[in-house]
């Protein structure tokens, strides 16, 4: 029985981190939304003011905009796509009976470990330097003209990166999740005849469908955010190809001291971000209920 | 009756799975082989044994001082993790045992911080940073990557805590444990093995949190990733000075995750999968 003085001290022991979160929430987001009405900028500060909705009537006009939301959500999109069904794919494989599991698990799980500059300048350089790097050098052994991944195909490379850092995040996820499937129903309806297509599409992928879920929202919380893989590799070139959202409110802000629009850029990657984090929540905490 | 299975089956399906295996790890694999070549080495085409030239990591510890950056990136892992933890073991202590109809509201909201673009707040904390003379210090940073993850610790802590059964703490309290005692002799030895794991992801989260460390930093306070991005800069490419940086960069986190493989679906799928 919880007692009037356990209550007040239940929530003496969660004040702190309450408190501090609402206030790392809200101060900077009020912040943003009072610079995304103004015309800021520190470098030449006469002209500061109110300026009203012209901030995001600016960013909306500027054509970088509509194709950095393109480019936001194709990255997403692309990203979640291939790590969710290799990742189910390399699920069943790792499933097997193998020799050597232990170790072909660590080196599976291991891209994830490696932090997003690193990952992105071992691929820029090590792989697909179109001169030193290792796709060139495959493709001169067959005798065909390297890519210059960056220069040509930005937003591919960008995308395979990310797939491989988090390749193995839901790959470790889903295989965590098929693990627990119970052996005996599997062999019921092995006993039964069931062939391994219609095992799979009637018993396992209902039975990883709740993994499967948190693997994209847990994702695409992320990958709605990703920065220093551009940062590092194209820096969002050529051009604007491969600029997504949060790279061009970077670039706004610090690079062009647009303060204002970059600020309104900013309240317009939340209402993005809110929008699917509405659903995240809703579905995250279903799961809570099981 | 187990499963019989062939070693046709098995031979086939371990082939399979070590060619994926070592096709994901290469690009890590051929960055170590790399980090052992001469830079001349490094650039005259694939090549798979290194001389085992120690040269690299010799320069660049000469130059950059890789070690400096080394030592900020585990007092801001380690110092913004305790202290994400300090904060939140009694909250997420007092959702486990005494929740309220609000509890998982609160959880609920608690992760909803962590939705936020970290971009759409980059220049206020900035402004922040700069008027309160945070800029490049460690404090600042650490705070700044203890708010972030602080959704993540308090989420882990409560789905462990939550296993511990209420039982025992009656049961204690029933022998007339005090609540100093019940802490100390009860709940403390069941929940140490929780805060570990805890712990151990959120260093690996904090090591290779790549935007609030590359942004607010500049010299002093600059940690491995912002070490890392300094090399993307054309001039200063050398193909085996990036590959030793790269690997001292991500071994020691790569070792530790090797170990928390179990505590990282878990902790980030918020229990949901265990």
């Amino acid at each position: 029985m919880a007692t009037q003085q356990t209550r007040s001290l239940a929530r003496f022991m969660m004040a702190p981190s309450v408190v501090l979160l609402f206030v790392w929430m809200i101060v900077p987001l009020l912040f943003t939304l009072w610079f995304s009405f103004q015309q800021y900028n520190p470098l030449n500060p006469i002209r500061n003011g109110f300026v009203g909705f012209s901030n995001y009537a600016l960013f909306y006009s500027n054509p970088a905009f509509l194709s950095s939301i393109l480019n936001t959500l194709i990255i997403v999109v692309s990203v979640l796509v291939i790590t969710v069904v290799g990742g189910i794919l390399l699920a069943l494989l790792l499933d097997q009976p193998i020799w050597g599991q232990g170790i072909v698990r660590i080196l599976v799980i291991s891209p994830f470990f490696v932090m997003p500059p690193v990952a992105a300048l071992v691929w820029k350089n090590m792989i697909m330097h179109p001169q030193y790097g290792v796709f060139a050098d495959i493709a001169r052994f067959f005798g065909a003209q390297p890519i210059d991944w960056f220069g040509q195909h930005p937003l591919t490379a960008i995308i395979l990166i990310v797939a491989w850092q988090w390749l193995p995040f839901a790959t470790l996820i889903l295989l965590t999740s098929l693990q627990s499937l119970d052996g005996e129903q599997k062999e019921a309806a092995e006993m039964d005849g069931a062939g391994f297509l219609s095992r799979f599409i009637y018993l396992t992928l209902p039975h990883m469908s709740r993994a499967i879920t948190v693997v994209i929202l847990i994702q695409t919380i992320f990958l709605l955010s990703i920065y220093a893989e551009i940062l590092v590799t194209t820096n969002g070139g050529p051009g604007y190809a491969s600029t997504n959202l949060p790279f061009l409110v970077y670039q706004k802000a610090l690079l062009e001291f647009k303060i204002g629009q970059a600020s309104a850029g900013g309240v317009i990657a939340v209402i993005l971000a809110n929008i699917v984090a509405f659903f995240a929540m809703r579905a995250v905490g279903k799961n809570l209920d099981k | 009756m187990a499963r019989a299975v062939t070693t046709q089956h098995k031979t086939i399906a371990t082939a399979a799975a070590w060619i994926v295996a070592l096709l994901i790890f290469f690009p890590i694999l051929y960055t170590i082989i790399t980090s052992f070549k001469s830079e001349q080495e490094a650039i005259q085409g694939f090549a798979l044994i290194p001389s085992g030239t120690m040269e690299s990591y010799a320069e660049v510890q000469a130059q950059s001082g890789y070690f400096k950056f080394f030592l900020n990136s585990v007092i801001l892992s380690v110092g913004s993790t305790l202290l994400a933890i300090l904060i939140s073991v009694p909250a997420a202590w007092s959702m486990a045992f005494s929740p309220t109809k609000r509890t998982k509201d609160i959880l609920m909201w608690m992760l909803s911080t962590k939705m936020m673009p970290a971009v759409a707040v980059l220049f206020p904390i900035y402004l922040i940073f700069r008027d309160s003379g945070l800029l490049d210090s460690r404090i600042g940073l650490t705070v700044m990557l203890m708010l972030i993850n602080l959704p993540i610790v308090v989420w882990m802590l409560y789905t462990y805590f939550r296993e511990i059964p209420g039982e025992i703490l009656e049961a204690a309290r029933m022998d007339g444990a005090s609540l100093w005692n019940e802490i100390i002799y009860v709940l403390t030895p069941m929940a140490v093995p929780g805060i570990a794991s805890t712990m151990l992801l959120n260093i690996i989260l904090a090591w290779n949190e790549a935007f609030w460390t590359i942004r607010l930093t500049t010299t002093n306070a600059a940690p491995l990733t912002a070490f890392i991005s300094s090399f993307s800069s054309p001039q200063g490419l050398f193909w085996a000075k990036l590959s030793a940086a790269s690997t001292l960069a991500i071994a020691p986190i790569l070792i530790m995750g090797w170990f928390s493989q179990k505590q990282l679906v878990r902790g980030l799928t918020f229990g949901a999968v265990k």
